[in-house]
């Protein structure tokens, strides 16, 4: 089974950070919002042309692109509640 | 009756927020100079215009504050000098309103940095607080927006937060004023060394990322001589931080700290403690 990614999780469904694949700023950036393996994430809204989706993180809203999105690997989180 | 009221308060808040005089944009030489800093849209410029008396321009909405904006407040005989940063989610940012905070944060050497936090997204204006934490043990916290996490019927407990956090915390309804009193107190004993401040610091290095570290900050030292927070900079650089990089390759982290000094020149050497 390949690995989900963030960018795959539909909306109104929640999962859980496993690990961050992006390096540098972008890595540094996705941290500073909050999204750090086992951080619990919502995908709340797609913006009307699909990218970027907004996540509700630790009670934010963040409006990620699918490029960012992709680099981050996630597990479903059956019946967890944000 | 009035000799007797202001003698039974001597102590209590309302009495000190009478001594506070707001200086607005009149600040010559200050004893103090004061850092407000904090995540985009926690209520730093409210802060700054009810202790200054400035109006500088107040939104809900992030990323306002663009430049720094300075001002001035005079409490109990001492004068100091504020400075509002632009919001930033975290020191190790990219974007030049963020980086403008930064740069002050860490090289303008601030007698106190304030940081503002928005009570009812207490989690995630952790990690800029942690962050400031690593680089200045003379910090107070603005634990803002207080009423509005009441009505979400958030309660935080301060008390326990300043100890885990070893710095003061004050809760604050500034929108209200609320905690402005206690706010002026606290930067005051921290300011004047009053408050001995324990700040939690997270990270415990091994000995071999001490080694390199040590060389790179004598390396950083040598290039530029009395740079503060030399070992946040070589941390940023064995992080591959490119804009680090580039600011030491350009040589524009020596003109960063000599810019900085000579904006807060006019601070005057802090007065004399009378024993």
């Amino acid at each position: 089974m390949t690995q989900l990614t963030l960018d795959q999780l539909e909306i109104g469904s929640i999962a859980v950070v496993r690990r961050l694949n992006a390096g540098g700023a972008i890595r540094d950036r996705l941290m500073d919002m909050g999204l750090l393996p086992g951080t619990l994430v919502l995908a709340e809204f797609r913006s009307p042309l699909g990218d970027p989706v907004a996540y509700r993180i630790r009670g934010a809203l963040i409006a990620l692109r699918r490029s960012q999105a992709r680099e981050v690997e996630i597990d479903l989180s059956e019946g967890a509640r944000e | 009756m009035t000799a007797q009221t202001v003698k039974l308060c001597e102590t209590c808040p309302a009495y000190d927020a009478s001594a506070l005089k707001r200086l607005g944009v009149k600040v010559g030489a200050a004893n103090y100079v004061v850092a407000l800093a904090g995540n985009p849209n926690t209520g730093k410029s409210t802060i700054f215009n009810a202790l200054t008396g400035l109006r500088q321009h107040v939104g809900n909405w992030p990323g306002k504050t663009v430049a720094r904006a300075e001002g001035g407040y005079d409490f109990n005989d001492r004068q100091y000098k504020l400075i509002d940063l632009p919001g930033t989610y975290s020191l190790l940012s990219t974007s030049v309103d963020e980086e403008i905070a930064r740069d002050f944060i860490l090289f303008g050497k601030p007698d106190v940095t304030i940081v503002v936090v928005d009570s009812t997204r207490l989690e995630r204006n952790l990690n800029l607080t942690l962050q400031i934490l690593e680089i200045t043990d003379r910090v107070v916290v603005a634990l803002n927006l207080i009423d509005e996490a009441q009505r979400h019927g958030i309660q935080v407990d301060a008390r326990h937060l300043s100890r885990r956090l070893g710095v003061p915390v004050i809760p604050m309804a500034a929108r209200r004023l609320q905690g402005i009193p206690e706010l002026l107190q606290a930067v005051e004993q921290v300011a004047k060394g009053l408050y001995t401040t324990r700040p939690h610091r997270v990270h415990q290095f091994g000995a071999k990322l001490e080694r390199a570290l040590n060389g790179l900050i004598a390396q950083i030292e040598q290039e530029y001589p009395g740079l503060p927070n030399a070992r946040w900079v070589a941390l940023r650089l064995l992080d591959a931080d490119a804009s680090i990089e580039q600011a030491i390759r350009d040589h524009r982290l020596g003109e960063l700290n000599r810019d900085i000094e000579a904006a807060s020149t006019e601070k005057a050497a802090p007065a004399e403690v009378v024993a």
